[in-house]
């Protein structure tokens, strides 16, 4: 039922609803814990597991192709940006990587209002924001000769 | 008392208003706040922007990266591989623009926190292949995100735009858009001066291969919902390329990527008996699509076409020699982090069966196909191109603006422009907010005027699934089972078995023909007809019938596109069996449709290709 959520440590603080890409976990009106509503179009994208502060979601592989017994497990920290798995083997082998997620502190991108306001007569330019700078070459690329090129095409 | 009559309206004013608030969606919103100061820029999502669009699971590659400052590509480089990769046809001009800005797009994503390998030798950024860089991108898109937030004046989350409103005066000018508030019903209408729709392109519209429990592990995410096309058809826009649907050769069952094992681990495939079979059908395909068949690297619908030919011959399963590659705990981890960045499924599979890549070799298959603007296909709006590089007959005003007067698309919406990826779909909406802005400010006192009475015939339209629901459960005690309505599920399946069936799915081998074609369409037909009985138990479930309501205009466009290239452009894609071979005499064009609202009619004609960069 790839995601499912484990009765005694859900809260029902819907952090899970709040996230889920395909608006399919919803908290059940009589437990007032939240449950997968559609399995069939979760995608397994662990944007629940990964949101959920009770670690009370986890996934099952799809009935259709996935033998049980495995388990994918995982901790996202994102004070010190890093993600944690953990993975199972049906026959009981275990693997564990650890992957950066960030270089900076969350939060900490510069609003581009923040940045020097373009003169007006550049709206009217091809460069985007923070260009040239940010090519990192001296000017952006063109096909200058295009329009003469053009005019000798048939 | 019903639920119609309790519902409330809640009218948004915008200068531009961004519908989709993926990668492309962001780039709109970063640069139009970039350039446009004091204009107010609304953002709406049917999910929420921190986890939304394409890449809310993550992404273990940037696939679209020039490198100019090392000297390792140039934009005109880029142009011949998508030109190649898409069997010549490209709209050169947008893809050129896309390739010279995205360095600066990943160099900012590097600024704002994405972790991005740098080989150790010279300190560039690791490459995967010659246009891929390696990166640690499981929360690419929350950095993103953020980056959004900061720039918007209001993003609303929740919300399912449903249509685009049209200005009341003008036919062919927007005005905004409507939709509904998936929490509370709340009816909205944004008014705006001008509108991009960063929508996704589309899943589901064929049955996927996983028909139970699975059927939502399809490559591209459930929720690409084809709305990139399903809100841009109705208002006339001419749609390009739409027969150009993509079908992905992938690990079997949970389509983990396989870039990074052919490109970087230096992997490869093997029929059932270990051999290689690429190279031995070469001639055969040759025979299909001409000198088109030894372009380097080899189209990614050709590779398709091998495998395929293979299976068909009996000699499969597919299988990635992965055992073959994984000799250093290093390479084993960079393996794992393909599929945990952005496909954990993939992991689960393994896990579930036992399988250890360092051990055992993994099958491969080819997924239903999907319909995107953004991947190695190219479907989507035609679009102005760039003033200084764009031919006369390919610009007509503002860089992505669409054929309809102040409506702007990026990312899956902009058809031509292939192989753009996370990074270049937010580049794509860098240039169309940048335009969007401009636009605004030319357009000074050029309010558009929304009509009321078209405001309130959409309200009744855009809830009566619910009302559907509401009356006719009475029929029956309990169940699915309904003589007056279906369920937005019982559609979603109808649609994805005739598509499959008729329209080049995988049980026949993606092969289609006119009498298939029109034989859907009949269908289809009926389909659409009975999308006005669908009946919506609560507010997910509306939200559900209004993403059948866009794949099924996405559906019809695929279908009427296929039908009118009579020739088999992208073996491996799919195929047309009464016209089995590649005719560039006739066909070295772009498709093109316009659809009519009013009379429900499509016109189809054929629009120039341009070859602008040599070679």
């Amino acid at each position: 039922m790839p995601t499912y959520t484990d009765m005694t440590r859900c809260d029902g603080c819907g952090e899970c609803v709040d996230i889920c890409p395909s608006d399919i976990m919803h908290i059940d009106p009589v437990y007032r814990r939240s449950y997968n509503i559609e399995p069939n179009f979760c995608w397994e994208c662990y944007s629940c597991v990964k949101a959920c502060p009770q670690h009370a979601i986890d996934v099952r592989g799809y009935a259709d192709f996935a033998p049980l017994g495995h388990k994918v497990r995982v901790r996202r920290e994102e004070a010190k940006g890093i993600i944690s798995w953990k993975i199972r083997f049906r026959d009981g082998r275990e693997k564990a990587f650890t992957f950066p997620i960030r270089t900076t502190p969350w939060g900490s991108i510069r609003p581009p209002s923040d940045y020097e306001a373009p003169a007006a007569s550049s709206l009217s330019s091809q460069l985007l924001a923070h260009e040239p700078d940010a090519l990192k070459v001296g000017a952006l690329p063109s096909l200058p000769s295009f329009h003469e090129q053009a005019g000798a095409m048939p | 008392m019903s639920l119609f009559s309790s519902r409330k309206t809640r009218f948004v004013e915008a200068d531009i208003l961004v519908i989709g608030g993926g990668f492309s969606g962001c780039g709109a919103t970063w640069e139009s706040r970039y350039w446009g100061r004091d204009l107010k820029i609304v953002v709406v999502e049917k999910a929420n922007i921190e986890r939304s669009g394409a890449v809310a699971q993550g992404l273990s590659a940037i696939n679209c990266y020039m490198g100019m400052q090392w000297n390792e590509n140039q934009p005109d480089d880029f142009v011949r591989y998508a030109r190649g990769d898409l069997m010549g046809l490209v709209r050169e001009d947008l893809v050129f623009d896309i390739a010279r800005h995205v360095d600066a797009t990943v160099h900012t994503f590097e600024e704002w926190g994405l972790p991005i390998l740098k080989d150790p030798k010279n300190g560039h950024y690791m490459r995967e292949g010659k246009w891929q860089v390696m990166i640690h991108g499981e929360s690419y898109k929350p950095i993103i995100a953020e980056a959004a937030r900061k720039a918007a004046s209001t993003v609303y989350n929740r919300i399912m735009v449903t249509h685009l409103l049209m200005d009341k005066a003008r036919p062919n000018r927007v005005a905004g858009a409507v939709g509904f508030d998936m929490r509370n019903g709340t009816f909205y209408v944004f008014r705006a001066k001008a509108v991009i729709v960063s929508a996704g392109g589309a899943s589901h519209i064929y049955r996927p291969r996983a028909a139970g429990e699975g059927m939502g592990r399809t490559w591209y995410a459930p929720w690409s919902s084809g709305s990139a096309y399903g809100l841009l058809i109705p208002t006339g826009a001419r749609m390009t390329q739409m027969e150009n649907k993509i079908v992905l050769a992938r690990f079997k069952d949970g389509y983990g990527p396989v870039g990074a094992w052919f490109l970087l681990l230096k992997s490869y495939a093997t029929n059932a008996y270990g051999e290689k079979y690429e190279a031995a059908w070469l001639e055969q395909t040759r025979s299909i699509v001409g000198k088109y068949a030894d372009a380097e690297p080899v189209p990614t619908c050709l590779r398709n076409h091998a495998m395929l030919e293979e299976i068909k011959a009996g000699r499969g399963p597919i299988y990635m020699q992965t055992q073959a590659s994984l000799d250093t705990s290093e390479k084993e981890q960079t393996g794992w982090e393909d599929f945990l960045d952005m496909t954990v499924s993939q992991a689960v599979v393994w896990a579930s069966q036992n399988i250890d890549p360092r051990n055992t070799p993994s099958e491969l298959i080819t997924s239903e196909p999907y319909v995107m603007g953004s991947h190695a296909t190219c479907s989507g709006a035609w679009v102005s191109g760039p003033e200084d590089v764009a031919p006369a007959d390919y610009q007509w005003g503002y860089n992505r603006m669409t054929t309809v007067e102040g409506l702007f698309g990026a990312g899956d919406t902009v058809g031509g422009s292939a192989h753009k990826f996370s990074s270049g779909s937010f580049t794509e909406g860098k240039l169309a907010g940048k335009s969007a802005v401009r636009y605004v400010m030319e357009q000074q006192g050029d309010a558009p005027q929304v009509d009321e009475t078209q405001i309130r015939v959409l309200e009744e339209l855009i809830f009566r699934p619910l009302e559907n629901y509401r009356v006719g459960r009475n029929e029956i005690v309990a169940g699915t089972v309904a003589p007056s309505y279906i369920s937005p599920l019982q559609g979603l399946q109808r649609l994805g078995k005739l598509m499959d069936e008729y329209a080049g799915g995988v049980s026949t081998f993606y092969v289609t023909s006119e009498p298939m074609l029109n034989r859907g369409l009949e269908l289809l037909a009926m389909l659409k007809e009975d999308l006005g009985h669908i009946g919506a138990e609560n507010l997910h479930q509306l939200q559900r019938a209004w993403e059948l309501h866009h794949r099924v205009l996405t559906a019809e466009a695929v279908i009427r596109h296929t039908l009118f290239r009579q020739e088999t452009r992208w073996p491996g894609y799919y195929y047309r069996a009464d016209h089995p071979q590649l005719d560039d005499a006739a066909w070295h064009v772009f498709t093109s449709s316009q659809y009519d609202a009013k009379t429900d009619a499509w016109q189809m004609s054929k629009l120039p290709v341009h070859h602008i960069v040599p070679g």
